[in-house]
């Protein structure tokens, strides 16, 4: 089952790049010349390749957020309100409290985690108690904290004048490594006469992508190896049959969705201190959480697996980003490729069909189960 | 008295895309196909609607053209989830990447590398049936001067009610979202139902794209619908998987709308952010004090296998 997960993921990938070549063609650009920026656009150097592992870190974290639900029977669309909730708590705290440095960071990671928790625990309490279905809240509650986060933007003094941001965190809440030793001119030059890796770390590297590691694993063994693991994957695995095995069902689904919360926040959180120092009002859902999902399915909702679909997601986007300026091509084939990848992942069925030539097409199509899918 | 009319003006105008996209959940997911693509297909019925009217200075051209793009994606989410059995939330979150992705890479096509489409004229814009019967800026006027979307959105609430509650084919629909291994036993073809139920869906959302592109705006861009189809699909859920509940539900976030967009008019321009939130807060209080226990179609969700158990 776990091989053949990884076969027809490889192969939906394929399918989707595929697809991808397809369009391109149909539209006049020529495919190997857009992959190829693609694929330079992303290996080409080493600032490269450190600004897709920066760019990859958001989603990787969302990705393993929505995972975490999906493996407690929970649908975490709300991934995006609780990352804006935890941008948004990492800011305040990085603006107006006076910490020292690292600790600064700690406290402001540790506020946003647990503002996000709070904000999707909602979500898991209102379903616990009144039965109603975690999407709608989660939906409506994603609109809440876009709201919430453009309204505290406009407080005096967090506003920075003539802009559309809040002010920079403070220098003790930021994350990024080496950022004051790069501004000096030895640092520079240091950069420049050490190009492989100065230019890996000329983009603002950050601790992100590290703590996202670590979540992967830390996630992976709470879900894997634990009791509270074990009775959260056995709720999503059938509810009735875990009432009636002595657990708590109304007390793990709020827990679960603190957890995922939690997760969410900490993506908005070092995104913020590691990259922006900032929160922008923002006009519409920039789709942190929504991406998240697409990084989850691909990664068939293990939290491990999360690291390499978000690193997917990431190369992609920020290669993909490249097409415009480059060829003229639009970038949105990008969408469409991650749509197709994600949509055969959703039918199993469907590519056995075209990898496995025994699996017979009448079979599929009557709707039985073949033998080698489960 | 004519703040009033505004308001409930711009309510109607503001829930007319909603509804067609909250009645397209209806019935996807009365016949037991959840359908969370809804918005990747409002998408590309706003884009659709959008260029086809810039092109053919026919609105209605335009909004059939964008059913039936919106038809096409919605075609693929029953390929996955009624013959291969994908999972449908999967497969909904694969239609919200293909929807905008498809729009703004042929928008880009169409308009010169531009993630918007050229401005639609005033007059191939979406008609107003009743312009000019009441007095320009009088209460009545106010009301009852939308565009021809409007009037039939709501003509479509009553339809779709019609259909599912008073039909053969509603019946079959309903009796396929519940229990499809019974209704398959009484002979009833469950793929078929699905098929036409989860295509008709996008039809319907590709309507609200092109009522929101056509219609409100005059033309398409990348941040039109953003989340609009997933308003929608929690006005489904918050009116019970129904027409008429969806209908109310699209009502109230079209007022908060309404409420948005008068009050910016006049002097309270900071707290609109708070006030913006006063429907989805709304719909959460609501939903846990009077609503209860909201359940949808007993087999939503669930793939249909002919040969088992």
């Amino acid at each position: 089952m776990k091989k053949n997960r990884f076969k027809y993921t490889a192969i939906s990938i394929l399918i989707g790049l595929i697809v991808g070549a397809i369009i391109l063609g149909v539209s006049g650009f020529n495919p190997f010349e857009a992959y190829w920026i693609m694929i330079t656009g992303v290996f080409g150097s080493s600032k490269y390749i450190s600004w897709t592992i920066i760019r990859s870190t958001s989603v990787i974290i969302t990705g393993i957020s929505v995972a975490f639900a999906f493996r407690t029977g929970l649908f975490n669309i709300g991934a995006e309100g609780q990352f804006i909730i935890g941008a948004m708590a990492a800011t305040l705290v990085g603006y107006f409290w006076h910490l020292p440095p690292i600790v600064h960071v700690i406290v402001a990671f540790s506020a946003a985690c647990i503002a996000a928790a709070i904000w999707g625990g909602i979500a898991g309490a209102i379903k616990s108690k009144f039965g109603i279905n975690e999407v709608i809240t989660s939906i409506m509650l994603n609109w809440i904290a876009l709201y919430l986060n453009n309204y505290v933007i406009f407080w005096d003094k967090f506003k920075r004048p003539n802009s559309e941001a809040s002010y920079k965190i403070l220098e003790s809440a930021q994350s990024s490594i080496l950022t004051n030793w790069k501004l000096t001119e030895a640092g520079r030059t240091w950069i420049s006469n050490h190009p492989l890796i100065g230019g890996f770390i000329d983009p603002p590297i950050n601790i992100g992508f590290i703590v996202a590691i670590l979540l992967a694993f830390l996630i992976n063994y709470i879900l894997n190896n634990t009791t509270l693991g074990y009775q959260l994957r056995a709720v999503g695995f059938n509810k009735d049959a875990s009432e009636y095995g002595g657990i708590n069902v109304k007390r793990n689904i709020v827990v679960a969705m603190m957890i995922s919360g939690a997760i969410s926040g900490a993506a908005g959180a070092l995104h913020v201190l590691g990259v922006s120092n900032e929160i922008s009002v923002l006009a519409a859902m920039e789709g942190n959480g929504f991406n998240g999902m697409a990084v989850s399915l691909i990664a068939g909702n293990n939290p491990i697996g999360c690291i390499f679909a978000g690193l997917l997601f990431g190369g992609l986007t920020y290669g993909g980003h490249k097409l415009q300026p480059i060829m003229g091509a639009p970038s949105e084939v990008i969408n469409i490729m991650i749509g197709t990848i994600v949509f055969f992942i959703a039918m199993p069925k469907f590519v056995q069909m075209i990898v496995d030539r025994k699996g017979n097409f009448k079979i599929v199509k009557r709707g039985e189960k073949v033998e080698s899918d489960k | 008295m004519n703040d009033l009319g505004l308001i409930i003006g711009i309510t109607l105008m503001y829930a007319a895309p909603l509804m067609y996209t909250a009645l397209g959940g209806v019935i996807s997911e009365n016949s037991g196909v959840v359908n969370i693509g809804l918005e990747g297909m409002m998408t590309m019925g706003a884009f659709i609607g959008a260029t086809v009217c810039y092109y053919s200075h026919s609105p209605w051209l335009a909004f059939i053209a964008a059913g039936l793009s919106a038809g096409v994606l919605a075609l693929l989410h029953a390929i996955a989830s009624v013959t291969f059995g994908a999972d449908q939330i999967i497969s909904g979150t694969a239609i919200n990447f293909l929807g905008p992705g498809l729009a703004l890479f042929l928008s880009r096509i169409f308009f010169n590398g531009a993630t918007m489409t050229l401005t639609i004229k005033l007059e191939d814009k979406m008609p107003r049936p009743l312009n000019g019967i009441f007095s320009p800026g009088s209460f009545m006027d106010l009301v009852f001067n939308q565009y021809a979307t409007v009037y039939m959105a709501f003509i479509l609430v009553f339809v779709l009610w019609f259909i599912l509650y008073k039909t053969r084919l509603g019946l079959r629909i309903r009796a396929v979202g519940e229990h499809p291994r019974a209704a398959d036993t009484l002979g009833v073809d469950v793929f078929k139902i699905r098929y036409i139920s989860v295509i008709l869906s996008g039809i319907f959302a590709g309507f609200g794209g092109a009522a929101m592109s056509i219609a409100v705006v005059s033309n398409f861009r990348a941040t039109l619908i953003s989340g609009q189809g997933f308003i929608a699909l929690a006005a489904m859920i918050f009116g019970k998987w129904k027409p008429q509940g969806s209908m109310w539900a699209c009502l109230l976030f079209g007022m908060a709308q309404g409420l948005v967009v008068y009050l910016g008019g006049t002097k309270l321009q900071i707290s609109s952010q708070l006030l913006a939130m006063i429907p989805y807060v709304l719909t959460i209080i609501v939903l846990m004090g009077f609503v209860g226990k909201s359940s949808g179609p007993a087999a939503d969700g669930v793939p249909y296998e002919k040969n088992q158990g």
